[in-house]
């Protein structure tokens, strides 16, 4: 495993890094070597003043200790490693990196986001360029013009003796060309000026939205409210955000269901009912006689502090096709922006079985601390007709569960995306794992326990 | 000289500039502006030479040069293609399909006159 996520292992790892003697860190902590070597091996619980003073000892934060580095910037820092080919990296010390320096760790991770912007910049403009049909078509315009006017120049500048008959032809002809080569200049620099505009856009429309989204806490409170309005009134008054009108577009969806959902299920009744226990979307969903992916969506909506733990759930929704329309990540749970997920979340299960609901609890490889209840369900839609190919979606509702120090894995393991994951002999893995190079052809091992 | 050149080009103004310089030089210039019918223009004025635009319009300047030279009667005939795009992937391109030249716009009079005294020199 590339990141041990219990306690103890971490304070063996960073007193092997600070190469210190385990004799000696338990002297400095008034323990004996042999009670910290079963906490190293997490075969004794550390915590209070002890975790304080092994943590001053060796000079990292407690929570460092005891929560790892976020699990959010390693799994970052992990991705940005994988982007570039180059030796030399310390991938098994990211967790590390980051909670030693945990600024220049973000300025890694923000980089990292910003290269794989201007790299999908590069590519739609290189796209412009080769495949834009107006682009292609009034250079080509520019071009002929600036042939003709050079042409005609050309032999009206020799001083050679030229009828008069032709020398006006050749001036009119200089003259509609010129004209024509400033109208076509006009209209590309036209052209290319609002491709400059459009740079702002070139975040994909549904980052677009999701970022909105985020900022409004994944809930829209003036139909939480009770207040019913209409989608272009909401966008106007809370999405002035959205730029591109693409994602203006998705949020218009996103609303609309949002608004019926509300319908279905308002506001204050949802409170009541999770305020009084009800935290599983299938009964809730029988108790509002609503489908439960409604169910499971309205859920979404609630701030953290209807759970225990604090923590709000996390909700995602894939097309039929297993792409990702909807994101609402959730602390320990990132799913992710760019490329496929990981294919054994139960959301995936689901939609090969429609109308069949399941339920599991998973962790996240590499996160021991934090595991997840999840309810799922994929439904197909008719919407255009008998014979036609129908609309399937499925959606997954995660509950994030405190797990017990040192409680056993639970028996269902995921990843985020192949790439950085360190589950060894998954047989759905797509690609190798930069986490684990030399593995990648071991068979069996841990993860996908019960599946 | 004295040679006939068949110049396959739409744009109205080059065309009179080209066959101007052409016919100073001692060429007799005809000219073709479609790309449907460019084919049989050519089997009917029976050129020494063609400069052959590649963007004509309802017919691409490739496919016209396909043509003549899947024909054996034109397998030999000079052909200067012009083009608005000077890629490699054109330029290689036209050479696969049996150009003789090939020459990007904007080009100056000198160099047509030249290529095309070169071609029909050969």
């Amino acid at each position: 495993m590339a990141r041990p996520a219990l306690t103890g292992s971490r304070i063996r790892r960073y007193r092997i890094d600070r190469g210190i003697k385990q004799a000696e860190l338990a002297r400095q902590c008034d323990i004996s070597p042999s009670y910290l070597n079963l906490i190293e091996h997490n075969r004794r619980k550390i915590g209070g003043a002890l975790l304080n003073s092994v943590a001053a000892a060796l000079e990292v934060d407690t929570a460092t200790l005891s929560e790892g580095a976020g699990a959010a910037i390693t799994g970052a820092l992990e991705v940005a490693a994988g982007s570039f080919a180059a030796s030399g990296r310390e991938i098994e010390r990211s967790e590390d990196f980051a909670g030693r320096f945990p600024g220049w760790a973000q300025l890694v991770v923000e980089q990292q986001a910003r290269v794989s912007e201007l790299e999908r910049l590069v590519e739609t403009l290189n796209d412009r360029l080769t495949h834009d049909p107006f682009l292609s078509a009034s250079l080509h315009n520019v071009l002929s013009t600036v042939t003709a006017i050079r042409s005609t120049s050309g032999i009206l500048a020799t001083g050679e003796d030229i009828e008069a008959e032709w020398q006006a032809r050749f001036h009119r002809n200089l003259y509609e060309d010129s004209q024509r080569l400033a109208e076509s200049t006009e209209a590309l620099v036209g052209y290319l000026d609002a491709g400059g505009d459009a740079d702002r856009t070139l975040s994909l429309p549904q980052d677009e939205m999701e970022a909105w989204l985020s900022d409004h806490d994944w809930r829209i409170e003036a139909y939480e409210e009770g207040r019913d309005m209409e989608v272009d009134v909401v966008i106007a008054e809370v999405g002035t955000a959205l730029t591109s009108s693409a994602a203006r577009s998705l949020a218009a969806r996103f609303l609309e269901r949002y608004r019926a959902d509300v319908m279905a299920l308002p506001g204050a009744d949802l409170e009541a009912a999770v305020l009084a226990g009800e935290r599983d979307p299938m009964r809730l969903a029988a108790r509002f006689s609503i489908d439960l992916p409604r169910a499971m969506r309205r859920m979404a909506t609630l701030p953290g502090r209807f759970f225990k733990g604090g923590l709000p759930p996390g909700l995602v929704i894939c097309d039929g096709s297993g792409t990702l329309t909807f994101r609402k990540p959730v602390r320990g749970f990132d799913p992710p922006r760019f490329g496929a997920s990981c294919a054994v979340w139960p959301l995936f299960q689901a939609l090969h079985r429609p109308l069949t609901p399941v339920s599991s609890e998973l962790s996240l490889v590499g996160q021991d601390d934090v595991r997840f209840k999840t309810w799922s369900l994929a439904t197909s839609e008719y919407v255009a007709g008998f014979d036609k190919p129908p609309v399937v979606e499925s959606t997954m509702l995660l509950m994030p569960v405190l797990a017990q120090v040192g409680a056993e894995s639970p028996p269902y393991q995921v990843g985020t995306s192949c790439r950085v994951c360190a589950i060894k002999g998954c047989p759905a893995r797509r690609e190798p794992s930069i986490l684990m190079q030399s593995d990648v052809a071991s068979s069996g091992g841990s993860g996908l326990g019960a599946m | 000289m004295g040679g006939t050149v068949l110049l396959i080009e739409d744009e109205p103004n080059i065309i009179e500039a080209i066959r101007f310089i052409l016919s100073r030089d001692g060429w007799r210039v005809d000219t073709h502006s479609d790309g449907l019918t460019a084919v049989d223009a050519v089997r009917a004025r029976r050129p020494d030479l063609i400069v052959l635009d590649v963007m004509l319009p309802n017919r691409s300047g490739y496919d016209i040069l396909n043509d003549l030279r899947a024909d054996a009667e034109f397998k030999e005939l000079p052909v200067l293609m012009l083009t608005a795009r000077g890629q490699k992937k054109d330029r290689e391109l036209a050479e696969k399909l049996g150009a003789s030249r090939f020459m990007t716009k904007p080009f100056s009079n000198g160099e047509v006159l030249e290529t095309v005294r070169a071609l029909v020199g050969q």
